[in-house]
């Protein structure tokens, strides 16, 4: 049997292509779990899972949890709001003293670009990257992969569409890279402002034009403008941009033809994605929360395998 | 070592032919029956015993449904290799209706003792079985022990018992593998 080549899942370009073929052969095995009447197996019953999240999040909270749960681990959640960490503890300290009582695996979601490989290099632990700043979400982009493949099947050749936020966004860049070794050509839009300069170098194409980027692609990945990293005004007014960039139901009818929209959540409605398109049947937003369980569990089960029982 | 031939294609095919005898006389109302395989060798068993009692004994349409027990086994995280899923076909309910579990090789026991837990996923059983074609006598782990036997072996604890299905380049056969 194959194993990951990696001890932590830090970010997708710390990945193979095979790692990703193998997480979603496992998360098929899982999705047809949690569609039992019994959800539960017992795999990791003798594992403690500590979720830690400096940073505010329903779903892959939610959705990590839930995935812990069903393998059986043991889970404590921990949300920065209410720590140490406001009396002034430093990440490794906290972290070590959790880990002081006997945890195996740390999942975190941190503010800071890199928190993730950081602690990895600094404790004895198994990490799992939630989301580090605006650096990477691979089990975002896991299971958005994943969510495409299930509907369009073999990745390579496909057009992948990202649109919007793509400066502040962790989705687009673990997307970016997970696409592309899957063989997918991606293209990005959003105005200007809000795409990094020499993003270009990563293989992918940009453009400004909304029409022409969903005229192009088989699947279109709609990201949320995220206000709150927002230090100054990157576009004149949100109707302005839900104009430009927004996806609505008269686009997609001019575009003839049909193409699978995805979104990371939360979604702003009326903003980057209107109502009717957003629950339309091409739409498979909610497809991505059930795959999303699916993939972290297959993600916790490798990584887990891993670390294997010392002999006594 | 060179392999040794335990059961050749003839041998097997008499078993399985009085498997699927013992199965009936065992069963007269085969409608309450599921047949469960065990991924990922118990499966080419059952296909071959449904195939026997659909075409050569007439017994309608057969229920049966492929169980995988990887991720119920006790093993995991003991060896060194991550242990591979195969994928569960149970579209059947077994609520009420007599299971038996179908496998290749029976050793230690450990395996038939994680199907039962994830049996427990599909409902309550009346009662199982276990139905196996090779029996590698005194090496249980468990005391669980068959209801039907194929055949009973005698092999050390490091010896391998294989079987190998008929398919395009090879016929049916069962060996053992010394250490």
């Amino acid at each position: 049997m194959k194993k990951l080549s990696v001890d932590h899942l830090l970010g997708i370009k710390y990945l193979n292509e095979d790692d990703i073929h193998l997480i979603f052969e496992t998360a098929d095995h899982f999705k047809e779990v949690i569609n039992r009447p019994i959800k539960k197996v017992p795999s990791l019953r003798d594992i403690t899972i500590a979720n830690l999240f400096f940073e505010n999040s329903t779903r892959t909270k939610l959705s990590f949890e839930l995935a812990e749960k069903r393998l059986s681990a043991d889970v404590i959640n921990f949300s920065a709001s209410q720590s140490s960490v406001s009396k002034g503890e430093t990440l490794i300290d906290t972290v070590n003293n959790i880990l002081a009582m006997k945890v195996d695996v740390v999942v975190m979601r941190h503010p800071n670009p890199g928190a993730a490989l950081f602690l990895s290099q600094n404790v004895d632990a198994c990490i799992i990257n939630a989301g580090d700043g605006t650096h990477e979400h691979p089990s975002q982009a896991l299971l958005d992969a994943y969510s495409i493949k299930e509907k369009l099947g073999d990745l390579k050749g496909k057009r992948i569409a990202i649109v919007g936020d793509i400066l502040h966004s962790r989705v687009a860049l673990s997307n970016i890279f997970a696409l592309k070794m899957l063989g997918a050509e991606v293209k990005l839009c959003g105005p200007k402002s809000l795409i990094p300069r020499h993003i270009q170098s990563l293989g992918v194409s940009v453009s400004t034009d909304l029409m022409e980027t969903l005229k192009w692609c088989d699947a279109v990945n709609m990201l949320r403008v995220q206000n709150e990293r927002m230090d100054l005004n990157y576009f004149p007014t949100t109707r302005e941009y839900a104009q430009l960039y927004g996806l609505n139901l008269k686009k997609l009818e001019r575009i003839k033809k049909e193409i699978v929209i995805l979104h990371p959540g939360p979604i702003n409605r009326g903003v980057e994605i209107t109502s009717d398109v957003a629950d339309s049947k091409n739409a498979i937003i909610l497809d991505q929360v059930e795959n999303g369980v699916a993939i972290r569990m297959a993600v916790i089960y490798l990584l887990v395998a891993k670390l294997n029982i010392p002999q006594v | 070592m060179s392999p040794k031939v335990l059961l050749s294609s003839k041998k097997i095919d008499i078993i399985l032919n009085r498997l699927a005898c013992q199965l009936i006389e065992k069963h007269p109302d085969f409608s309450q029956v599921v047949l469960v395989g065990l991924q990922p060798r118990g499966i080419f068993l059952l296909d071959r015993l449904v195939n026997l009692l659909e075409r050569d004994y007439a017994k309608g349409k057969v229920i049966s449904g492929k169980l995988d027990i990887t991720f119920f086994r006790d093993d995991f995280r003991r060896f060194d290799k991550t242990l591979a899923a195969s994928s569960s076909e149970m579209e059947v309910t077994i609520e009420g209706k007599s299971v038996v579990i179908i496998d290749d090789v029976l050793f230690t026991g450990r395996s038939i003792r994680a199907a039962l837990t994830a049996l427990d996923n599909y409902g309550r059983p009346l009662d199982v079985q276990l139905l196996v074609l090779i029996d590698r006598r005194f090496s249980r782990h468990l005391p669980i022990q068959p209801d039907f036997i194929g055949a009973q072996v005698d092999a050390l604890e490091g010896d391998k018992v294989r079987v190998q299905w008929k398919d395009d380049k090879h016929d049916d056969i069962v060996y053992i593998e010394k250490k």
